[in-house]
């Protein structure tokens, strides 16, 4: 048999039916579902009088809508003071009930970010088809699962067929090699790749992040260089099985147990690309190359390290190009050649499904411990992904030591990321953010995004601009261990 | 889904790189739990001068005179060119929803996000991929013809231009014949249930730890 890569095998594996116009039927193992992109599905399956195909697969939070603040909280839905965001997320509870789907509710202990639920749940699991309606799917893959964003059309083609119609997309490698800096972390590694390759770079493709610095990283490091896939153009972004994987995943709620976890072990073992197999791509980067990444602009790609600053749109390599770079100069209110760590700062947002795990927290609080937030920065913010995150952050100290600095410490959900809750900035206004897309008007109407690690956010919300988080005095052994 | 077979139609330039599904509609209007009526946000941002909101009435908001919509040329356009990369980001089917109710029915672009082609031909919105080269021409041509109109033609794969310009494009087979023949998906999908069937059977077989109820 040919040598196959990951991708290959994953879709091998779940491959009903290949049409001769090159559709393929692939069979989902997994499907989350949230609030935003679900109540026009249910509201199909209805008017075609269909019923789900599998209740199993199907697991739900409400997460996009929710409001953070303790006091909102408290009173469960009610709580959404917004009218229109309380329907969505009332429509959510009542479809999942109708049809008898699992559903974290807003109060439940185990509520969260769908990408960060899944995992922690361990209902996402390696060699799993895994989708939802939301394109940050992608974050599943670091589990060597076949996973993607898809559209309420698909998600209703889902409920309805446990299928999905599409065809097989081309195999991409990146690979980063060596040893990541003291400092530097999987959001550095994922935000240079994007910055190298460009944001329609994995356009039609799948990547494999494979290479000694990805092996490396820790499961909740390979989500969250996994999430940001599809800001490379890429639907799907995937790690293979290693010891890493398995070693995350046992007993979680969702996972297998006795005879069942031996055979799937044994079984995910295999989900490595085979040494000679081909992919259509490669991309490589030495990691002791990556530096702390800031983006100045209003696409992920419009990156640089710290020690950088912003380019000159003269410069830019085509007429697209020097008309984005204008553009985004003019929106982001910066000038050329801008250094980086001259940036004005307002607020900084801890959080998203990018960067608000259990380990994203502990390396913002080694920063920010013992240490004040800015005068500057009016609202300094951290919204853990899930409440069993915010739980174990909780029995670690960590939300004292955020208190204790000045930021505030919220419930979970995916809050200012995309702003559709009241979490969110003015015109503006520029923010330190760990969330995973700086277009315009994502953070609130006007609003200016800056992506960086959890690290880097804590740092630059106590100096009050960008700092390059490897020359602080280390405050905290965790930094220090990283290396 | 509405059918789409032949079609002429005014053409509106949106000449910026990397248009992403925020900028083509902005979450607030995410929270609607309908599939219509996102037309009057389509790139609202863009093409009001203020914070638009969820169930407003558009009539009266300050446009944005610059915003290539707004110009009385394009008033009545049904195809939009524009550059590489078109509908990146979010995988919001809401995005051709609204291109869709405010009246486009093709997008011409150099290249389109991956998830957002998907969800464009499921919602009878053809997008047509042709070159850098040739799209810098139409955006010249759109410029320089008040009025100018393309005519799409799915069947033959065709753009034509008003001076008789030919100019083929890519499409896959399936999704063309969906298309043309205004096909839903699931119906289709369902012809195969026995093969669907007969794989869940050998799936559960093999890896049991897929299924819940087989623990």
């Amino acid at each position: 048999m040919a040598a196959q890569t990951l991708y290959d095998k994953l879709w091998e594996q779940h491959l009903v039916k290949q049409r001769d116009d090159g559709t393929a039927l692939i069979y989902i193992d997994r499907h989350m579902l949230h609030e935003v992109t679900s109540p026009q599905a249910f509201e199909g399956l209805r008017l075609a009088n269909r019923q789900p195909w599998r209740l199993d697969t199907n697991l739900a939070t409400t997460d996009h809508n929710v409001p953070t603040t303790l006091a909102e909280r408290a009173q469960g839905n009610k709580g959404i003071k917004d009218p229109i965001s309380l329907i969505q997320v009332q429509t959510l509870d009542d479809n999942c009930l109708e049809y008898g789907i699992v559903e974290f509710g807003i109060n439940d202990p185990r509520q969260g970010i769908v990408h960060v639920v899944g995992p922690e749940q361990g209902a996402t699991l390696p060699g799993m088809t895994v989708v939802c309606g939301d394109s940050h799917t992608a974050t599943h893959g670091a589990f060597g699962a076949l996973a993607h964003g898809i559209g309420t059309s698909e998600v209703e083609h889902v409920l309805a067929t446990q299928c999905l119609l599409t065809q097989k997309m081309k195999n991409m490698q990146v690979r980063v090699e060596g040893k990541l800096g003291t400092g530097v972390t999987a959001k550095d590694m994922v935000l240079a790749i994007i910055g190298q390759i460009g944001t329609a770079g994995g356009t039609g493709h799948a990547i494999e992040f494979a290479g000694s610095a990805i092996a490396a990283l820790s499961m909740e490091g390979r989500m969250t260089v996994c999430n940001m896939a599809i800001e490379a153009g890429a639907r799907v972004g995937m790690i293979a099985v290693d010891d890493t994987t398995i070693d995350y995943i046992g007993n979680r709620p969702y996972s297998p147990t006795g005879e069942q976890w031996e055979a799937a072990v044994a079984d995910w073992r295999e989900l490595v690309s085979d040494a000679d197999a081909a992919f259509d791509k490669v991309v490589t980067l030495d990691a002791a190359e990556i530096e702390p990444q800031v983006s100045w602009g209003t696409s992920p790609e419009m990156v640089t390290g710290i020690s950088g600053q912003v380019p000159d749109p003269k410069a830019a390599s085509d007429d697209t190009v020097a008309t984005s770079h204008t553009r985004a100069l003019e929106y982001m209110g910066l000038s050329p050649n801008q250094k980086i760590t001259d940036i004005h700062l307002d607020k900084v947002f801890i959080g998203s499904c990018t960067n608000s795990r259990i380990e994203d927290l502990r390396e913002a609080a080694a920063v920010a411990k013992g240490k004040k937030v800015a005068d500057n920065i009016m609202l300094a913010m951290v919204v853990p992904g899930s409440g069993l995150v915010k739980r174990q952050a909780e029995k670690e100290g960590l939300d004292k030591i955020f208190i204790d600095a000045g930021f505030e410490w919220r419930e979970p959900g995916c809050s200012m990321c995309l702003a559709m809750n009241a979490d969110k900035l003015g015109a503006g206004e520029h923010c330190a953010s760990t969330s995973n897309r700086n277009f315009e008007g994502r953070q609130g109407y006007g609003g200016r995004t800056h992506l960086v690690s959890p690290a880097m956010a804590a740092a630059a919300a106590i100096a009050g601009h960008f700092v390059d988080v490897r020359r602080l005095p280390a405050n905290d052994e965790t930094l220090a261990k990283k290396a | 889904m509405r059918k789409f077979t032949h079609f002429q139609g005014v053409v509106a330039p949106l000449d910026r790189a990397n248009v992403d599904t925020d900028l083509i509609i902005p979450k607030q209007f995410l929270k609607s739990i309908k599939r219509t009526g996102f037309g009057v946000n389509l790139f609202d941002e863009l093409r009001y001068l203020d914070e638009g909101q969820p169930g407003q009435d558009c009539t009266n908001r300050p446009l944005n005179p610059d915003f290539v919509l707004n110009k009385p040329r394009y008033q009545n356009a049904e195809v939009l060119l524009a550059r590489r990369n078109f509908g990146c980001g979010s995988s919001r089917e809401h995005a051709p929803w609204a291109l869709e109710d405010f009246g486009f029915r093709v997008v011409i672009a150099p290249s389109f996000a991956d998830i957002f082609y998907n969800n464009a031909f499921k919602n009878g919105l053809l997008l047509v991929v042709l070159d850098e080269d040739t799209v810098d021409r139409l955006f010249k041509a759109v410029e320089e013809n008040p009025g100018y109109a393309l005519d799409v033609d799915l069947e033959r794969q065709r753009v034509t231009t008003p001076d008789g310009e030919s100019l083929s494009f890519e499409v896959d087979a399936f999704r063309k014949h969906c298309l043309l023949e205004g096909l839903d998906d699931i119906g289709i999908t369902l012809q195969n249930e026995d093969a669907i069937r007969d794989f869940e059977a050998e799936h559960r077989a093999k890896r049991p730890w897929l299924f819940r109820d087989s623990a």
